[in-house]
């Protein structure tokens, strides 16, 4: 059989990432055990999306009215809700609402604030300060606040919660690029590079994005920690998904009510949404720590 | 010539709160409804719609309708709610006030166990490297990684409903702030532990410890006058920085524990589609932030000589 060359290179290529990935997590978890945890659980919190439907002992919207409110058992791991709908599989599904919201998130702040951040810390000048205004009256509410902003605009719900979720995040990720940029961007191979005749644009993305890649990456894990806090805490007021979502806040919201005849279906889905945010944060702590990055305080 | 920095970054916060008025007046004029037909309910004539558009000032041009906005908000005519039991509506700035000194209680209470609490768990990570600090950065990172919402209700099932000790929700005498405090200081105490460890790493290195340690000093004395006191600047700075995005985290708390601060307020208001009362609440907000990072620059320079020094130079 013939291989294609290109395919081989493709292996070649796997291969040296995954050797390499190997080497960070055996790294620092012999520093910090805590590292395995975090991966283990943001596998599993994949796997469950990817399979939710053959993972889950039930569909997650069966609802069993005279079976509602149970403790957690055999036949419900994790109890049922106050519809009598299974709360372990509403967790599972829920996996994918929460990859797929973090994910939009991730997507359209980290975009938006790295162009923002790459032009106006390379060009400066009017591009630079009219930018870093908008950044700054974005950072004069807090991510709350501006949420319920946006959310009177746009009507409750999860997109919408997912836009406001990310507009917040476009101003820190922005500022934090602007900084990165000015500093690199003052080097001597970013001065070659222009004496040898390169365009602005290929020297960000040739030369100074490649430098700069390691704090923002960082930066991006903790946006998604608080993302996933953000819009779990949209959910819980009532904000953000809607019922019969499988959100885990919103399942947080439907239970709130019934508080007193049984807890677990607002201790689980809360548990979870801890496991997760937290899972994000050690992650970029260790990646912090493994790149060396100086700890910033935005 | 701290006085002329004074100045100067007081002067500076004024085009802030301006671009603020404009976001917040942005906001209000993309919420879908006509706020006059909202007003007059369904059975005013155009004649009285018309009549009424004149009398706001709807009429006009938009750059208009702003001026005149910011005008009455100077005023202190900051529109009225919707519905609050009051007849013709009850004036939002009093009442974003009153709910707002509700908020304020909750935040110092907090903002003080948590710098205790945070200042504590960062000073003893930086001193003892190894098994200490692993430990409480663990629990700094978990501090902030928790959902407030389900702290709050984890306090709300362990202390309220099983042993049945502090009220779960309300306001009224000191108990009822008990559990709210608790649940605000675990948002917060994360990050003071976080910035005090890193504040006194860089002190600890530098050569006048060393000094300090060689001249025979107690250690409990190079612990608070020499590095605590040299790591200050960085805490008490994130401490007033917080301030604005503890009123964030509030608003997950009082909805939590019922309490009638200003978040609930804003929440309740998004419910009941009462948008001029989470206007004037967001714009309020949005101030106080704004005043919290002036109060922490201006902290800043009166704590480092280097700052206001440099600014002038």
């Amino acid at each position: 059989m013939k291989i294609l060359p290109y395919s081989n290179k493709l292996v070649r290529e796997l291969k040296d990432q995954s050797s390499r990935f190997v080497g960070f997590v055996k790294e620092s978890s012999r520093r910090d055990k805590s590292i395995v945890f975090a991966l283990l659980i943001l596998f599993l919190l994949i796997f469950c999306a990817i399979s939710a439907d053959f993972v889950a002992p039930r569909p997650y919207w069966d609802q069993d009215l005279p079976k509602k409110l149970l403790p957690p058992s055999l036949e419900y791991p994790l109890g049922t809700d106050p519809l009598g709908r299974d709360i372990l599989s509403r967790i599972i599904y829920g996996a994918r609402i929460l990859l797929y919201s973090v994910s939009r998130v991730l997507l359209i702040s980290t975009c938006i604030g790295l162009i923002m951040g790459l032009l106006s810390g390379y060009y400066g000048g009017i591009v630079d300060l009219l930018s870093m205004r908008v950044v700054d009256l974005l950072l004069c509410f807090p991510h709350m606040i501006l949420a319920f902003g946006m959310l009177a605009v746009l009507g409750v719900g999860l997109e919408n919660a997912i836009i406001a979720a990310s507009i917040y995040y476009i101003g820190p990720f922005a500022r934090l690029t602007r900084g990165q940029v000015l500093s690199t961007k003052e080097l001597l191979y970013i001065d070659n590079a222009r004496v040898i005749g390169c365009s602005g644009m290929r020297i960000i993305f040739r030369h100074i994005v490649p430098n700069i890649v390691s704090p923002l990456i960082v930066q991006v894990t903790f946006n998604a920690a608080g993302a996933i806090l953000l819009i779990g805490a949209l959910g819980f007021i009532g904000l953000g998904a809607q019922p019969p979502t499988p959100d885990w806040g919103t399942m947080m919201y439907e239970a709130r009510g019934y508080m007193n005849i049984s807890i677990y279906p607002l201790v689980f889905p809360g548990l979870a949404i801890f496991a997760a945010a937290s899972s994000f944060n050690i992650l970029g702590e260790t990646l912090r720590d493994y790149w060396d990055i100086r700890e910033r305080t935005l | 010539m701290l006085f002329s920095y004074f100045i100067k970054r007081v002067l500076s916060v004024i085009p802030t709160i301006l671009g603020v008025t404009v976001v917040v007046f942005v906001i209000l004029r993309l919420i879908p409804g006509d706020p006059v037909i909202i007003m007059l309910g369904g059975f005013a004539t155009w004649e009285e719609i018309e009549a009424a558009r004149k009398l706001l000032g709807l009429d006009q041009p938009i750059y208009i309708q702003y001026l005149l906005y910011l005008g009455r908000l100077l005023k202190g005519d900051w529109g009225y709610s919707l519905e609050t039991g009051v007849p013709g509506g009850e004036p939002v700035l009093p009442l974003v006030i009153r709910r707002f000194t509700a908020t304020l209680q909750l935040a110092v209470l907090s903002i003080i166990l948590a710098s205790a609490i945070g200042i504590v768990l960062g000073i003893l990570s930086a001193t003892h490297r190894g098994r200490v600090d692993k430990i409480f950065r663990t629990i700094s990172l978990l501090g902030f990684s928790i959902p407030i919402f389900w702290v709050g209700i984890i306090f709300i099932i362990v202390f309220s409903l099983h042993l049945r000790l502090l009220p779960s929700m309300g306001i009224g005498g000191p108990e009822h702030l008990v559990l709210p405090t608790l649940t605000l200081t675990t948002y917060l105490f994360g990050m003071i532990s976080r910035v005090t460890r890193a504040a006194s790493l860089d002190v600890i290195h530098q050569d006048f410890i060393l000094t300090a340690q060689a001249k025979g000093l107690k250690k409990s004395r190079i612990l608070v006058n020499h590095i605590l006191r040299n790591s200050l600047i960085p805490i008490v700075t994130v401490i007033t920085l917080q301030f604005g995005s503890l009123i964030g985290g509030a608003v997950v708390t009082e909805t939590v524990f019922s309490y009638p601060g200003l978040g609930l307020l804003i929440v309740q208001g998004l419910f009941r589609r009462d948008y001029p009362l989470v206007q004037g609440g967001i714009l309020f907000v949005a101030i106080v932030m704004t005043l919290s990072v002036l109060v922490s620059d201006i902290l800043y320079a009166y704590l480092d000589p280097r700052v206001r020094y440099a600014k002038h130079e």
